[in-house]
C-alpha cells in the first residue's frame, strides 16, 4: 500500500510545483465549453438542450489531452522504469497514477460543472444529475486514458493516436452520463443511468489497471 | 507431418501460395452465382420492393467484419501470449480486410437506409456500435503502424484488439437490447428462416464468396508480411530465387 500512496503523493506534489500546467486541463475545458454559445447561438432554449452533451464531450477531450502526460515525463527521465523495477505491483502503480490524474483533472471539472450548468441556463435538478454523472463517469475516463497513455508511450503523434484508441471506448460513459440529465429533464428517474455508469466504473476499475500494467510492460521492455 | 507444421512461416508461405488461386477462383465464381440469384432470380420483396436486394452485400459484409475482428483479436492474443510469430502476422494481415468490410457494410447500409427509412444515417444502437467497430479497426491499424519495433507493435495491438472485442457482442445484441430503428435478426440458427428460400440461398452463397475473398486477401497480405519479417532467413532467399527462375 505504501507504494500506492508514494506514487500518488509524488504525482500530486509534482503537480503542485507546476501549478499552471496542472490547471491547463480545466482552462481548456472552460474555453472549449464557452465556445459553444458562439457557435450554436445564444438562445437559452437551445443551450439548455445541448448543455449536458457539451459538458461531457469537453470533459472527455480535456481528460484525453491531459492524460498523454501521465507517463510521458516519467518515461523520459527513466523514473518509470525504476518504478516498474522496484518490485511493487505495476497494477498498483497504474491505479495510483489514474487516481492522481482524476484528482488533478476530473475533480476540478466536477467542481466547475455546476457553474457551466448555470451559464447554460440549466435547472437545479439537471445540474445535480450532471454533476453526479460526472462523479461516476470521470474516473472511467482517467482509467481508460491510462491504458491509452501507457500504450502510446514515446510514440510520434502519440496524443492523436491515444484519442483515436480511447475515445470509442469512452462512448458508453458519455451516453449514460448525458442520458442521466436527459432523463431528469423529461421527468423520469435517472436511477437506471446511474446504475449503468456505476457498473461501467466497477468494470473499468477491475480491468483497466491490469491493461495499463500490461501496456507499460509492452512499452518499456 | 502434423497440422501444426503450418505454424512455421515458411510452411505457411507455401500452403497459402498454393491456396490463393483456388480461393480467388471460388470468390469470383460464388460471387457471380450469388449476385445472379440475388439480382435476377430472387423475388421482389413484398414491403421493401427492389431496394432490399442490397441485403446480398450488406449482411454478408456485416457478418464477416465482426467475425474477422474476433479472429484478429484471437490471433493477436495467441501471438502475444505464446510468442508464436505467425499468429501476430495473421492478426496484422486481417485488420485492413476487416476495416474494408466494416466500411462496406456501413456504406451499403446507408444506401439501404435512404429508400427504406428515408435517411442515410440514424444514431441507432446497431449503427453506432458498428461505427465504433470501424474506429477500433482504424485504431488497431494506426497503433501497430505507429510503433517501429515489430514485437512491441504486435503486443500493443493485441492489447487494443482484446480490449475492443467487448464491442462485438454489443453490436450483435444491440437490436435485441435497444429496440431502435435497425431491424432485428432475420436469419437465425434456431428459428425457421423468415425470408424466401432463394433469398436465403443467395445470401449464403454471397457469404461464402466474401469468405473466400477474405481468406485470399489475408493470405496474400500474410505472405507479404512473412517475407518482410523473415527477409534475413535462408529459406526466403531460396524461395525468391526459385520464384524468379
Amino acid at each position: 500500500m505504501s507504494a500506492f500512496t508514494a506514487v500518488l503523493a509524488r504525482d500530486l506534489r509534482l503537480a503542485a510545483r507546476r501549478r499552471v500546467e496542472a490547471l491547463l486541463p480545466v482552462a481548456f475545458f472552460t474555453v472549449a465549453v464557452s465556445l459553444f454559445p458562439f457557435g450554436v447561438g445564444p438562445e437559452a432554449q437551445t443551450l439548455r438542450i445541448i448543455a449536458p452533451g457539451v459538458v461531457w464531450v469537453c470533459a472527455l477531450l480535456a481528460a484525453m489531452l491531459s492524460v498523454t502526460q501521465l507517463y510521458a515525463t516519467d518515461h523520459a527521465d527513466g523514473s518509470l522504469e525504476q518504478m516498474l523495477l522496484c518490485g511493487e505491483s505495476p497494477v498498483l502503480i497504474a491505479t495510483a497514477k489514474a487516481l492522481a490524474h482524476w484528482l488533478l483533472t476530473g475533480l476540478p471539472l466536477i467542481v466547475f460543472a455546476p457553474l457551466f450548468g448555470l451559464m447554460f441556463d440549466m435547472r437545479g435538478e439537471s445540474i445535480a444529475a450532471l454533476t453526479f454523472g460526472l462523479v461516476l463517469g470521470t474516473p472511467i475516463l482517467s482509467l481508460l486514458g491510462g491504458v491509452g497513455a501507457a500504450l502510446t508511450l514515446g510514440l510520434r503523434s502519440g496524443g492523436v493516436l491515444l484519442i483515436l484508441l480511447i475515445l470509442p471506448l469512452c462512448i458508453p460513459a458519455l451516453i449514460f452520463g448525458a442520458g442521466a440529465v436527459g432523463a431528469v429533464e423529461s421527468g423520469v428517474s435517472a436511477q437506471g443511468h446511474y446504475s449503468l455508469l456505476g457498473a461501467l466504473l466497477i468494470v473499468t476499475l477491475l480491468l483497466a489497471p491490469w491493461a495499463t500494467a500490461a501496456a507499460l510492460r509492452i512499452s518499456t521492455e | 507431418m502434423s497440422f501444426y507444421t503450418f505454424a512455421a512461416p515458411s510452411r505457411f508461405y507455401q500452403l497459402a501460395g498454393w491456396a490463393i488461386p483456388w480461393l480467388w477462383a471460388a470468390a469470383i465464381v460464388l460471387a457471380a452465382i450469388g449476385l445472379y440469384i440475388g439480382f435476377f432470380v430472387a423475388p421482389t420483396d413484398a414491403t421493401q420492393g427492389e431496394s432490399y436486394r442490397i441485403i446480398f452485400i450488406h449482411v454478408p459484409a456485416a457478418w464477416i467484419s465482426m467475425v474477422l475482428y474476433l479472429a484478429m483479436a484471437f490471433w493477436a492474443g495467441i501471438g502475444w501470449a505464446f510468442k508464436t510469430r505467425l499468429s501476430s502476422m495473421v492478426a496484422r494481415a486481417i485488420a485492413p480486410t476487416g476495416a474494408l468490410f466494416t466500411f462496406i457494410a456501413l456504406w451499403t447500409g446507408a444506401f439501404w437506409g435512404k429508400p427504406t427509412w428515408g435517411t442515410w444515417w440514424v444514431w441507432d444502437a446497431r449503427l453506432t456500435s458498428y461505427l465504433i467497430l470501424l474506429f477500433l479497426y482504424l485504431g488497431y491499424i494506426a497503433l501497430t503502424e505507429a510503433i517501429d519495433d515489430t514485437r512491441r507493435a504486435d503486443n500493443a495491438g493485441a492489447l487494443v484488439a482484446l480490449v475492443g472485442a467487448v464491442n462485438v457482442p454489443i453490436i450483435y445484441f444491440s437490436v435485441k437490447w435497444w429496440n431502435t430503428l435497425h431491424q432485428g435478426a432475420t436469419v437465425s440458427m434456431t428459428a425457421a428462416p423468415k425470408m424466401a428460400q432463394t433469398m436465403l440461398t443467395a445470401m449464403l452463397i454471397m457469404t461464402f464468396a466474401f469468405w473466400a475473398y477474405a481468406f485470399a486477401v489475408v493470405f496474400m497480405r500474410t505472405r507479404a508480411i512473412v517475407l518482410e519479417r523473415e527477409r534475413d532467413a535462408e529459406w526466403v532467399a531460396k524461395q525468391l530465387k526459385g520464384e524468379r527462375a
